[in-house]
């Protein structure tokens, strides 16, 4: 029990330190590729900061679930967290609930962020709630059927067991059902975290933001909440792609040592795909969102190959 | 245990259903005080078959009633096992919350209205359910069907002055004789091939049947329960009926009478057929995805609250049958240890729909009634006026998504451990039919969530839509209360899990011969497993402790960062126009819409959009918006079958003539006829 809650605490912090910290990365790289100056890579802290301390402004058409809201998406995403295998194959939470559970529990936060934009009256909020559910709900089946392959390779769908049987054959992502589903995973984590080509994270321009026109009334710590809650997400969604494909340093137990170069290993790995995402999201254009579908089709088809490919080799 | 307890416990009940059905038709128009006899009779009905099931199902014996009729064939026997005390126990729960709940609202039924027929049918209702759970004779089943089938007509049709109620009880009428003459050819075969029209000779030659014979009988029942069931493309009468009843009837309908049609699935495919073809749980299985699909996107541009529920009703008995046919797959392949997760995932699924699905009709029953509309976009805003009936439609909301930590979680859980169970265990082309039935589950699933937001978002938050909407006021107390109970077992299921799954083994016991709550339950009761060594775990009341702690978190930040006293209360942004009214806020037609446009394909909307506009077209005076989307199933199937139908029927018209005499000489000649085949043979 202790033990558990030790292994929690350290997760726990690790999530809230490192997720600010590749949402920063991410900004800054991206600012760079475009030959911008971009913002420090500490300025999510800052914001964080910063939010915490001011006041913030209710609508007074809101309800109670407006205030529930930041909460609920901030705890999901925080559980969630601790339910992955970050730096050692044994989660503290894995006993919990496994990659189904971590699915459905950020559903549970997506439902309530998209009654709270429906909650304040204004259209954008609506807008957003409309939008985001659409497309987490077509680019569910996509996720499932990849985490199906990896759920099936492991014979397991608790995401320590997944980690332990990628790690006693760290070499399996050569395989073609594992590159198959990672790549249709890719594309979901991509429309999940509001990346382009599905959202633009740094727009406010009414007719194209989702996510942001969710949160448009939001302020002062509830939005510092979210902003951080969602941060926390996109670096589990992260986790889960880096850690059951590629399995590399994960430590087996929760020594020292074997934790210190599981978090260098983790660190390194969580940079290399950021690389990836602000490739994509440098060499892309926004979509229009009736392109979306199609996308996520690619992804679905992707995720019914993998599995395929699965039973034929 | 003793059985005389439980066979008083059981009739006790059925006689406390009737009284309450007569009292109330003898008594309900002359004092108002009777309405509290009629609906403690109702109660204690409920309780007492709660209590008799609850004991037949831990007691695991097969109890038979017998109650001889003096007509030859017909024998009222009554077999009280473990499947049928299980609905039974969801009936009796779904009925006392109902019952409770009805206390207040028939109290906003119009005093002109005959309230003591409706009690009595809703009394005959509960009754005839009753006996279609426990009935163990062919004829007896029948019977009781067609008295279930009729008193829920009499009750879908009660606001008859309005031509969409009488419409939908035709409806609904046609639709289920259609299914009960599939259900009579059904039992007359096996009767023919057992001598004997009780169940328990039914499974005794089923060893004996063919695969042919099986097939063809599974066809029929299939049909035949599948009307009930709600099951695409033979749902149609659903979304009329549901709506059209008065908003309890809809409760128990959704929540139980279509049970009866999976009860009936469950008792041919597992009891009385012996094992079915492998093809007959393919069937299930596909029939059961394409209802959740289209159960779930139909309900998804549905503006009538109502209407809405009732397809969502068709998506769950989708889920539902997507188990069950898992499980008839698994044990067509001799795996009844899998076949049993999938049973369990079947049978719990069963019980949660019916608790959330009463719960959502009970509260959109308490909406209706407050603003007198079921239309979402006249509603709005009623979070605040109707705090704890927003609370419950909320609680039911969350379930039926599927969302942690409440039932519907679990058992959708289980359901996807139980097809992903089925890609390693079965041979190669039928393997790959479960992951993607699992994927187009997390579809339904989700979609299911984007209804939900939808229905609690448009109509119950922000502002009200009209002028109705503004001015509601709370449920009755007794509504709440039946409401309050549904809620708390919603809750209660999804964090009690552990404990309630064992009360499943005596059912997977006597249908596929195998205890599974041992192995579904581990960790000293603290998480379920999929069932197989390390498959996977879930632990939803730990989750919830987990959230709970987890969430002091933000707490404390912000009670370190955070300077008090800065909750200011302000506007909505409006874009700058004059104040946020209703017209700012998004519709539900606009929620739904880039779903509608996605699924183009299927619902083939329609749209016109008329302008008149003075200097140009940016200045319009008033703005026409028409929209429309195609009911593929009633326009491609029923209508052109109606037709032809009505074509045919017409060449018949003569012999119908409307003279007596002439329809008494059919009758004569008929009996000699009859009398002459009998003589022959």
């Amino acid at each position: 029990m202790i033990e558990m809650l030790a292994k929690s605490g350290f997760q726990l912090l690790l999530l809230l330190l490192v997720a600010p910290l590749i949402s920063g990365i991410i900004k800054t790289m991206k600012a760079r590729l475009q030959t911008r100056c971009g913002p420090n890579v500490l300025q999510p802290y800052r914001d964080l900061f910063k939010l915490l301390r001011k006041g913030m402004v209710i609508p007074d058409t809101a309800s109670w679930i407006f205030s529930a809201a930041p909460y609920i998406v901030f705890v999901t995403a925080a559980l969630v967290g601790l339910m992955t295998p970050m730096t050692a194959t044994d989660a503290p939470l894995s006993l919990f609930g496994g990659v189904l559970a971590v699915v459905y529990l950020l559903a549970l936060g997506r439902f309530f962020l998209a009654l709270s934009g429906l909650d304040t009256g204004s259209s954008f909020g609506g807008l957003g709630s409309s939008r985001e559910m659409t497309i987490s709900a077509i680019a569910e089946p996509a996720m499932m059927l990849a985490i199906f392959t990896v759920a099936l390779g492991a014979n397991s769908t608790n995401l320590s067991e997944m980690a332990r049987s990628a790690v006693s054959q760290s070499w399996r992502f050569l395989a073609p059902s594992q590159m198959l589903a990672f790549a249709a995973l890719f594309i979901v984590i991509i429309a999940e975290t509001g990346r382009i080509p599905v959202d633009n994270p740094a727009t406010h321009l009414e007719l194209t933001m989702i996510h942001e026109a969710m949160i448009l009334e939001y302020s002062g710590p509830y939005l510092a909440l979210i902003e951080w809650g969602a941060s926390i997400k996109q670096l589990v969604l992260m986790t889960l792609l880096v850690n059951t494909f590629f399995p590399f340093g994960l430590s087996s137990d929760w020594s020292v040592s074997g934790l210190g170069l599981g978090l260098s290993f983790y660190l390194l790995k969580l940079l290399l795909l950021a690389c990836c995402i602000v490739l994509v999201e440098t060499t892309n254009a926004k979509m229009r969102l009736f392109r979306v579908p199609e996308l996520l089709a690619v992804a679905f088809i992707l995720g019914a190959l993998a599995l395929i490919s699965t039973f034929l080799f | 245990m003793n059985q005389t307890p439980i066979n008083g416990l059981f009739l006790g009940g059925l006689i406390s259903y009737a009284a309450a059905g007569l009292f109330g038709l003898a008594a309900y128009q002359r004092r108002r005080a009777t309405r509290i006899v009629f609906c403690l009779f109702a109660c204690l009905g409920a309780l007492l078959e709660g209590i008799a099931s609850v004991a037949a199902i831990l007691d695991a014996n097969e109890t038979l009633i017998s109650i001889p009729s003096g007509v030859p064939l017909l024998q009222y026997t009554f077999r009280l096992d473990p499947v049928s005390c299980y609905f039974n126990l969801a009936l009796a729960v779904v009925s006392l919350a109902v019952s409770v709940y009805s206390l207040g609202y028939l109290d906003g039924f119009d005093v002109r209205k005959p309230r003591g027929i409706f009690c009595f049918f809703y009394s005959l209702l509960l009754v005839s359910l009753t006996v279609v759970f426990t009935a163990n004779n062919a004829f007896l089943f029948l019977i009781v069907w067609e008295v279930m089938a009729l008193s829920a007509y009499f009750l879908v049709s009660f606001d008859h002055e309005r031509d969409e109620s009488r419409k939908a009880g035709i409806l609904f009428f046609v639709m289920s004789h259609v299914g009960t003459g599939a259900l009579i050819v059904g039992f007359l075969l096996l009767g023919t091939w057992a001598r004997s029209f009780d169940f328990s000779a039914f499974h005794l030659i089923a060893a004996t049947l063919t695969p042919i014979q099986q097939g063809s009988l599974f066809l029929l029942f299939f049909f035949g329960f599948g009307v009930k069931a709600g099951m695409i493309p033979v749902h149609i009468w659903l979304p009329a009926a549901h709506p059209a009843a008065p908003s309890n009837v809809s409760a128990l309908m959704s929540a139980i009478l279509i049970k009866t049609g999976i009860y009936g699935i469950i008792r041919i495919a597992f009891d009385l057929l012996g094992i079915p073809p492998l093809w007959c749980g393919l069937l299930v299985l596909t029939a059961g995805t394409a209802s959740a699909i289209l159960g779930v996107l139909y309900a998804l541009i549905e503006p009538d609250l109502k209407r809405m529920l009732a397809y969502s009703t068709i998506e769950n008995a989708g889920i539902i049958l997507m188990a069950l046919g898992g499980a008839m797959v698994f044990r067509s392949y001799g795996r009844p240890t899998l076949a049993a997760v999938a049973l369990v995932a079947c049978l719990f699924h069963i019980f949660n729909h019916a608790i959330f699905k009463s719960l959502l009709f009970l509260s959109a029953g308490a909406v209706v009634h407050a603003t007198g509309s079921r239309n979402l976009e006249r509603m709005g805003g009623l979070i605040r006026p109707m705090p704890l009936t927003a609370l419950c439609f909320l609680v039911g909301a969350i379930a039926i998504s599927g969302l942690p930590p409440l039932n519907g979680f679990v058992s959708e859980w289980l359901t996807y451990q139980a097809l992903l169970g089925g890609f390693g265990s079965t041979p190669s082309l039928t393997r790959i039919v479960f992951p993607v039935a699992g994927s187009l589950l997390a579809l339904t699933g989700a979609l299911a969530a984007t209804c939900f937001v939808r229905a609690f978002g448009i109509g119950f938050l922000a502002l009200p839509r009209s002028s109705q909407a503004a001015h509601v006021h709370e449920a009755h107390p007794a509504m709440l209360a039946g409401m309050g109970t549904l809620a708390l077992l919603c809750i209660g299921l999804g964090l009690g899990a552990t404990l309630w799954l064992p009360i499943l083994d005596p059912l997977t016991n006597q249908l596929l011969g195998v205890r599974m709550s041992s192995n579904l339950v581990v960790s000293g009761g603290l998480a379920l497993s999929s069932g197989s060594a390390a498959g996977g775990t879930v632990a939803p009341a730990a989750l919830v402790g987990a959230l709970v702690l987890l969430a002091l978190l933000p707490g404390v930040l912000c009670a370190i960062w955070w300077r008090r006293g800065r909750k200011i209360p302000g506007p909505t942004w409006d874009c700058g126009l004059p104040g946020l009214t209703e017209y700012n806020e998004y519709t539900a037609t606009a929620f739904s819409k880039p779903l509608r446009m996605i699924f183009a394909a299927l619902f083939q909307p329609r749209r016109e959009i008329q302008t008149e506009f003075e200097v140009s077209a940016y200045y319009p005076i008033s703005v026409r918006f028409e929209s429309e989307v195609e009911p593929a199933f009633e326009t491609h199937l029923y209508s052109p079958l109606k037709d032809r139908i009505m074509a045919r029927a017409s060449r018949f018209r003569t012999i119908q003539a409307g003279s007596i005499h002439a329809y008494l000489a059919y009758i004569f000649i008929t009996l000699v006829v009859l009398l002459l085949f009998g003589v022959r043979s």
